[in-house]
């Protein structure tokens, strides 16, 4: 089920099917992998590793790192990744507590 | 006289010292230089460390021992006065060994090291399988290691800030933006900057890091120092991965991997290289092949203050009684040291500590 | 390890120009850019945009193609999705590609790295849902995708052209909120005799502001305490302008206060920058053919000032003339017959930057924003955080990032490095040039250790 994206598609291109933490998406093929999923309708791409607050795509050229995903255990700006049938893309791990132990 | 001790210096040594006269109840200016001096106090590697100190001199290795006993109770009270956590982890440290040669050699000097010092000297030696239930991330080529257990390590960047804190708070004057041109000793001694600035003291320590290459023979000091390049990587802040702390990598409070750090003479220039910062990432993916997929993010050259045999000089001027030579490239291990219990040999209490050792008098001439 | 003549950085329209004009003209060169297609940002995904989109976006931003076209030629090597992260003396060039890291030689480097939008540190500014107005026409040109019920924020052309933009692929902004004054327009009209010499940018700019009225787009003007509401996203923006309290309701917050320069490569090569104080940004020192004070690094387009498009398009051939004169491929007379009309036009072209920099400032809310404004969006440090630090002693942003943090997380300060300068500058009352701004180190952008440890040579790292 698609959530509603505030986002308007006006493309036209075949689609293609990505995973999104583990759910299948169909986004247009060739699109950027930021875009894709802000059409899709996802709001939250990341958590801030200081407060853990919810964060997004700012700046879509690379210079934010904001839109930070997880693709094959890296972590990679999705504004600078162009998507491709079968890519696997994850929310980045959370980091534990790092202090909890201290 | 403006104040009872001018400290030409504001790192974490002259911090420290500055803090712990505070405490005693002197009058303390400190004379800080600009945003862009070369400063160990930002790029050090931030080990509370204890193993390996002190194989020639064994004294060092008391001292280093010394300070690591006292910095809990240190950050604890900085904390206390500051409202600023300065996170210690003091749980062991590991040397990590590629080699079975390599490691046989250096427990063999540790042995020798922990005789000279009354058996006061806890380390374990952790085969692979061993290590590995310790750290479980540890790459496959890694053979064993060392861990000491008086090891640790601190947040070195959250020491800084509250001491520069608590300093202001106890009283002490901090001047920034100063670059000390000369000092003199008319009668008590004055202290003049480059943009005019005048500050007279019963007493000066001079605690420059590599400023007392200029300032040292001033002062009537042999100050012989170097600087020695260390590179240092950090990565992206990433889940646990790294227990214990060792000298190629740690995991910081904040969640990043620190590694570190290549010893190169280069004199004064602080730049990162392509071919340093490869070696040190090929070094930290050996021991900790999950690495490889962690991105960098920062890196940074910082210049080791080292004296020729590598431990800290402590010296009064002959030349100029009551100015003080303060430096060592162990900073964030030695704080604790240098905040108790430096100031009573400063002030020549009759419990000041035997510092002889430390003396200029072993690069005399022989 | 390939070996060029000149190695560019950067394929917008001053990596691109210059790059054809030097392989033009003998020199053997290598054209890297991070993206996976040529264009930079002003034209980005030009080359796989459809022709009814590239209507709707307008002819300006389909000139890109034309450069574009241009790139393959013999003595021309182009790089895509080629990421630069060090640039060391001499030159080597090290860059990943395809998750491989390699090293070019080049006796020259252009620096062709161009403009990001200023960063507008506002109140809710971090929320999912704020975005640059760039940001947001980006999303319309690469993916075809426009923001619905979004309000634009801020000031400067970018804004008229995005919110018509949006219009045309039919989702009309809910409205404008803009921070330029009447007094600023009254200062920016002291300028009118140069902007009357860029009046093509006049009339451009007013068919704009037509085109968003026809379109029934309430605009706002002289909007102070602009700030975003939402909790885990934008919600709202909240604002007073005209005697009243405004809050408008939406999904999406484009802002833009205009662009700076890029400076994150030419400081890691330690390039003298000044401020300069019409465009509120430090701006590396470089002459007239775009030559730094670094032996054989040049800096052409944006980042070496703002200039827009068209001049960075011909500063791009400018510069090339001069690195081809420099490599024994041109003589002197020749590189300033050529260069000329070259110099004519860039001049012509930026005689409406006056009119627009004064006319346009930068919002001041968000130039040294409110204590409890987030100003380093990696780390989440304030610009209270930035005040006390200054008031602990320290004296430019070295310190603070010591201090605080600020500036340490993976955008490595490029978010927050100008507001740090501007803070320090408030709080010691001193000039930004004074102050100083962020050691830049390599990497320029994150590498993988592993990428890393694939280029180590044995035997060259020392004992620990």
């Amino acid at each position: 089920m698609k959530p509603v994206s505030p986002f308007l598609e006006t493309g036209t291109a075949p689609q293609v099917t990505i995973q999104f933490d583990g759910a299948p998406m169909t986004v247009p093929q060739g699109s950027n992998l930021a875009a894709a999923l802000l059409a899709a309708g996802i709001r939250t791409f990341r958590q801030s590793p200081v407060s853990g607050a919810p964060r997004a795509p700012h700046c879509m050229m690379g210079v934010c790192f904001e839109c930070l995903v997880d693709i094959d255990g890296v972590s990679r700006q999705a504004c600078m990744v162009d998507v491709s049938e079968g890519l696997v893309v994850n929310r980045l791990a959370k980091a534990e507590d790092p202090d909890a132990d201290l | 006289m403006d104040t009872d001790y001018v400290i030409v210096g504001g790192g974490v040594v002259g911090l420290s010292v500055a803090w712990g006269l505070l405490r005693r109840g002197r009058t303390v200016t400190v004379l800080d230089g600009e945003d862009g001096s070369f400063r160990a106090s930002r790029g050090n590697f931030g080990l509370v460390w204890v193993q390996s100190k002190g194989l020639r001199q064994p004294r060092y290795g008391q001292w280093s021992q010394h300070s690591a006993a006292l910095w809990a109770d240190f950050s604890k009270e900085l904390a206390e006065n500051t409202g600023m956590d300065v996170p210690l982890e003091q749980k062991g440290g590991y040397d990590l060994h590629f080699s079975e040669e390599s490691l046989q050699a250096r427990v063999t000097q540790y042995e020798a090291l922990r005789d000279q010092l009354g058996g006061d000297y806890p380390f374990d030696v952790l085969g692979h399988n061993a290590l590995r239930k310790e750290e479980p991330n540890i790459g496959p080529t890694v053979v064993g290691a060392i861990l000491h257990h008086q090891d640790g390590h601190a947040n070195p960047l959250k020491l800084l800030t509250a001491l520069a804190a608590d300093v202001r708070r106890l009283g002490g004057q901090v001047l920034t933006g100063k670059t000390v041109t000369d000092v003199s000793k008319p009668d008590g001694f004055r202290v003049k900057c480059e943009d005019g600035t005048r500050v007279d003291g019963g007493r000066v320590i001079l605690s420059a890091g590599l400023g007392a290459m200029q300032l040292g023979s001033k002062l009537g000091f042999k100050a012989p120092i170097r600087p020695q390049r260390g590179q240092v990587l950090i990565t992206e802040k990433v889940p646990k991965l790294i227990n214990r702390p060792s000298l190629i990598a740690r995991q910081v409070d904040e969640g990043g991997i620190q590694i570190g750090a290549t010893n190169e003479e280069v004199g004064l220039d602080d730049r990162v290289t392509q071919q340093g910062m490869s070696g040190l990432a090929a070094q930290a993916i050996a021991a900790y092949p999950a690495l490889a997929k962690a991105q960098l993010v920062r890196s940074w050259g910082a210049l080791r203050v080292l004296s020729p045999d590598g431990l800290p000089i402590y010296q009064e001027s002959a030349e100029m009684p009551g100015a003080f030579l303060v430096t060592c490239h162990s900073g964030i291990t030695l704080a604790a040291a240098h905040a108790r219990t430096l100031p009573e040999w400063l002030e020549r209490t009759p419990d000041a500590p035997d510092l002889e050792a430390f003396s200029e008098a072993r690069f005399s001439i022989s | 390890m390939q070996t060029f003549d000149v190695v560019i950085v950067g394929a917008g329209p001053a990596g691109m120009s210059a790059a054809t004009e030097a392989a033009d003209l003998g020199l053997r060169v290598a054209l890297l850019d991070e993206q996976l297609s040529p264009g930079g940002q002003i034209y980005r995904g030009v080359n796989g945009v459809s022709a009814e989109r590239a209507k709707l976006l307008g002819a300006d931003y389909a000139y890109g193609k034309t450069l574009t076209s241009r790139l393959p030629r013999d003595g021309l090597a182009y790089f895509d999705g080629a990421v630069v992260w060090a640039i060391e003396d001499g030159f080597c060039i090290s860059y990943t590609k395809d998750a491989k890291a390699s090293v070019l030689n080049a006796d020259r480097v252009v620096l062709a790295t161009g403009a990001m939008e200023r960063p507008m540190p506002i109140p809710g500014w971090t929320l999912p849902g704020v975005m640059t107005a760039g940001a947001g026409q980006i999303l319309m040109k690469q993916s075809g995708i426009v923001a619905q019920n979004a309000v634009l924020v801020g000031t400067g052309p970018l804004l008229y052209l995005v919110a018509a933009q949006m219009i045309r692929f039919g989702a009309p902004p809910v409205a404008l909120v803009e921070t330029q004054t009447r007094s600023d327009l009254i200062r920016g009209a002291r300028y009118a005799g140069g902007a009357m010499r860029g009046w093509r940018y006049l009339r451009k700019g007013l068919a704009l502001l037509a085109e968003i009225k026809r379109a029934g787009v309430p605009r706002h003007r002289a909007a102070t305490g602009i700030q975003v509401e939402g909790t885990d996203r934008a919600e709202a923006v909240r604002f007073h302008a005209d005697g009243a309290e405004h809050r408008i309701v939406c999904d999406t917050v484009f802002l833009h206060h205009g662009v700076v320069p890029n400076t994150q490569a030419a400081r890691a090569l330690r390039v003298p920058h000044f401020w300069d104080d019409a465009q509120a940004c430090f701006v590396p020192n470089v002459d007239s053919w775009g030559m730094a004070d670094v032996e054989g690094l040049f800096i052409a387009g944006d980042g070496a000032g703002i200039g827009g498009a068209k001049s960075a398009e011909l500063a791009g051939r400018i510069t090339a003339l001069r690195v081809a004169e420099l490599a024994g491929k041109l003589a002197v007379a020749d590189r300033d017959r050529k260069a000329a009309p070259l110099q004519a036009a860039s001049q012509t072209d930026r005689a409406v930057r006056p009119f627009l920099n004064a006319a346009y400032p930068p919002y001041t809310g968000a130039l040294t924003p409110d204590d409890a404004t987030i100003i380093c969006r990696c780390e989440e440090i304030t610009a209270g955080d930035i005040r006390r630090f200054a008031k602990l002693g320290c004296e430019g942003p070295n310190q603070t990032k010591a201090f605080g943090r600020v500036g340490m997380g993976p955008c490595q300060g490029r978010y927050c490095g100008l507001s740090v300068t501007m803070l320090l500058a408030e709080a010691h009352a001193r000039t930004p040039d004074d102050i100083g701004y962020y050691r830049i180190r390599p990497p320029l952008k994150p590498v993988t250790l592993g990428e890393l440890a694939a280029m180590s040579a044995p035997d060259l790292e020392g004992e620990v």
